[in-house]
């Protein structure tokens, strides 16, 4: 049965750039488009669709559309599948091009000009960019493009993503009608079936009669590729890159979470002092203040370390570094199943699980993809580190220890050491189930290095961000309102003696939940404050704040808490919660982005279940071992 | 002349030209997967790095561009050293192929 679909399209002709990977189409569309771009998803795959608007300097209104780069129109990645189906005209909800623009990059023109000739033979009116001219010229290549266009028997014009007007004869070329109304000729190389098989000899003869065949490597790359590529230097090279982003994460967010934390509590009492406090009242203050303000304020603040992480990485996909750090990674990731290609992913993790479940879409293998979507949460994401904090500066003494280090930073370290094994672990126990028979291919391309734009990471940064915020904000945001009102309705009796939350739904649900984590050493408080956890994991610090009858703006309730716990846990319940959050899929948000990228309840289920399973096994070992060491 | 070197066990900078993809019944998708990134008859490679644990993966230089290539993929390239292979493709082609292009 086949569902109709309504099709929908925005007036204005479509334009869609084709091109290999790395050929400089994306900056060719920024430069096209500049900040007049739309970042969604394809209908029914998530595979991101960029689309944007282009004035003509006749004043024609163009839609361009960057589709997924690709190496050929025989698609081996979802990705490519889309870029395959959108030339046929076969994408649901998207309009077949009115002219493509094949992006060529000048220094590999034997690739690109093999996917202009498929494109070519598609039938759609076809103009030729050639990309990177500036480069090939460096390298002693001299390309006529008029030669070009004749043996082609399709317009070519020069062009340079990178500097501004780069763009300008491309913009020039499409004001002509008669660009629009092109239709292939019938040459003898259009037979009626679309095979690709003779292109290849086509090229080469092309190339001979423009005098392009010889074959100029980058030398530089080279050159660079032998350092950063070495088995012994690359590692290294790659550990301290790795080290600086991190430190940089969090160092450098220090001060603008502070800040962010601090604004949302003067928000919160600014407007809480505006509201009626007390009577019928009193819960709308209630609402506005611990609820929306508090809520939002929690997702803005971790902004400051993605967009640093977010900078670094991209950055190092701009230089190119980024697919050289997972063909380092690729044989240690291999060990437990995996490809260099889930590093990304994995390494965006740390900041946050979300934007790292959602990077998973480079991953052409469909297993590999989804176990890089399961233990993504094991990677130690910045939500934690509250909890972190506060249970290691109430338990773990300060003090120095082999000389160098500082105990409590080891037991933070030790911490992310104990999640990247858990997910080692993990995957290697996967791909005992899964991955029999399983063919894996690398095949990653390991483009020339180059200086960052600094407009394309700007305008990939901003995207994000955007994305980062209407996911997340959403999904945060109506959590923990909805566990604001589980921890506020019913309010207490008159006469209470207990805090309110106590006698709230979540108070019962904590007392209920203490049964179950009685084993693990939690008592009621811990597993109440567990509840509104859920909505993100810090949230827990200032829950059990509240349940402790403390005042529930973030700073202080830590520095008050701290004392209190140190005196009313044992140091056996204090690593067992540790233990806890190290594993525990203590974040909804995680979970739905998860229903999102998979497209059904099954995975967030399964990850639900497995990680709370493993994070009870985790901190029943824990706790049982500390209380017969005597931390009881 | 058939010396029986693949990709896999060529040494490290020396050029070479692919004379066949041979691909492993196991994975029938890489014949055109390799085809398309480059892997085609007479084209020039090189290994370019190996030496992580194992000699996987390796760098390879195709034509132009530079490839990331797992060991069992670059087994599938059968290779010939350069200079045997170009007196053999100037014997080989047939001098028809450069005809049909340029007539438009």
């Amino acid at each position: 049965m086949k569902q109709s679909i309504v099709h929908f399209h925005p007036g204005g002709p479509l334009l869609a750039l084709v091109g290999n990977p790395n050929c400089g189409k994306t900056a060719l569309f920024n430069l096209l488009t500049g900040s007049r771009q739309k970042v969604a998803n394809y209908a029914g795959v998530t595979v991101e669709r960029k689309e944007g608007k282009l004035t003509t300097p006749a004043g024609k209104a163009l839609r361009v559309l960057d589709l997924p780069g690709t190496y050929s129109l025989h698609p081996r990645s979802p990705d490519e599948r889309v870029t395959h189906d959108v030339l046929y005209g076969r994408a649901i909800g998207e309009k077949r091009p009115d002219l493509v623009v094949c992006v060529v990059d000048a220094t590999n023109l034997r690739r690109s000009l093999r996917l202009v000739l498929s494109v070519k033979r598609l039938g759609l009116p076809c103009v030729v960019a050639v990309n990177m001219q500036d480069l090939g010229r460096a390298r002693g290549l001299h390309l006529d493009l008029e030669a070009l266009s004749l043996e082609l028997g399709l317009p070519v014009v020069g062009t340079v993503g990178i500097k501004g007007g780069g763009d300008a004869s491309l913009r020039v070329l499409l004001d002509e009608p008669e660009l629009w109304r092109r239709t292939m000729l019938p040459a003898a190389a259009d037979a009626p079936t679309p095979s690709s098989d003779g292109d290849h000899d086509l090229v080469r003869a092309m190339l001979k009669r423009l005098a392009l065949d010889d074959l100029v490597p980058h030398t530089l790359s080279d050159r660079l590729d032998r350092v950063l590529l070495h088995p012994v230097v690359g590692p290294v090279l790659l550990t301290l890159i790795l080290f600086f982003i991190f430190q940089a994460v969090f160092s450098w967010s220090a001060v603008p979470m502070d800040a962010i934390k601090e604004a949302t509590a003067w928000l919160g009492t600014a407007v809480g002092a505006l509201l009626p406090g007390d009577g019928a009242m009193g819960w709308v203050r209630s609402l506005v203040v611990d609820g929306v303000i508090a809520g939002a304020g929690g997702v803005v603040v971790f902004l400051p370390q993605i967009i640093i992480l977010f900078f670094f990485i991209l950055v190092l996909e701009e230089t190119g570094y980024l697919p050289r750090a997972a063909f380092l990674l690729d044989r240690l990731m291999g060990g437990v199943g995996l490809s260099g290609r889930s590093f990304i992913p994995l390494l965006s993790s740390f900041a946050c699980a979300i934007p790292g479940i959602m990077a998973t879409r480079s991953i052409a293998n469909p297993r590999d993809r989804l176990v890089t979507i399961m233990i993504a949460p094991l990677m130690t994401c910045s939500a934690r580190l509250p909890v972190y904090a506060l249970l290691i500066g109430a338990f773990i003494p300060s003090r120095t220890v082999w000389g160098a280090f500082e105990q409590q930073g080891l037991v933070l370290f030790a911490l992310y050491v104990v999640g990247i094994a858990g997910s080692l672990a993990v995957a290697w126990v996967l791909k005992r189930f899964t991955a029999r028979g399983q063919v894996r291919t690398l095949m990653m391309e390991l483009p020339n290095y180059h200086l960052p734009n600094v407009r394309n990471v700007a305008i990939g940064l901003w995207q994000r961000v955007v994305i980062f915020m209407k996911r997340v904000g959403g999904v945060i945001l109506v959590l923990t309102i909805a566990l604001w009102f589980l921890a506020s309705f019913p309010g207490a009796p008159p006469g209470a003696t207990q805090s309110a939350i106590e006698y709230s739904l979540a108070g019962q649900l904590g007392h209920a939940l203490a049964v179950v984590f009685e084993p693990i050493g939690f008592n009621w408080q811990i597993s109440i404050a567990l509840v509104p956890g859920l909505a993100a994991r810090e949230v827990a610090v200032s829950s059990l704040a509240t349940v402790y009858a403390l005042s529930s703006t973030a700073q202080d309730a830590a520095q008050a808490l701290s004392p209190l716990i140190a005196r009313s846990w044992s140091l056996a319940t204090a690593l067992s919660l540790l233990a806890w959050y190290v594993f525990a899929p203590q974040c909804l948000s995680t979970l739905a982005t998860v229903k999102r990228e998979t497209g059904g309840w099954t995975m967030p289920l399964i990850m639900a279940g497995y990680l709370f399973g493993l994070a009870y096994v985790a901190s029943f070992i824990t706790y049982r071992m500390a209380v017969w060491l005597g931390a009881g | 002349m058939d010396f029986g070197l693949t990709l896999a066990t060529a040494p490290v900078g020396r050029a070479f030209t692919v004379r066949q993809v041979a691909i492993p019944e196991t994975a029938p998708e890489w014949a055109s997967q390799l085809a398309d990134i480059g892997f085609l008859p007479g084209e020039r490679v090189a290994v370019m790095a190996r030496g992580m644990p194992g000699n996987d993966p390796l760098v390879v230089r195709i034509g132009t561009s530079t490839f990331a290539l797992r060991a069992a993929e670059a087994a599938c390239v059968l290779i010939d050293p350069v200079l045997l292979a170009e007196s053999a493709e100037v014997a080989a082609r047939p001098p028809t192929t450069t005809a049909q292009v340029g007539s438009r």
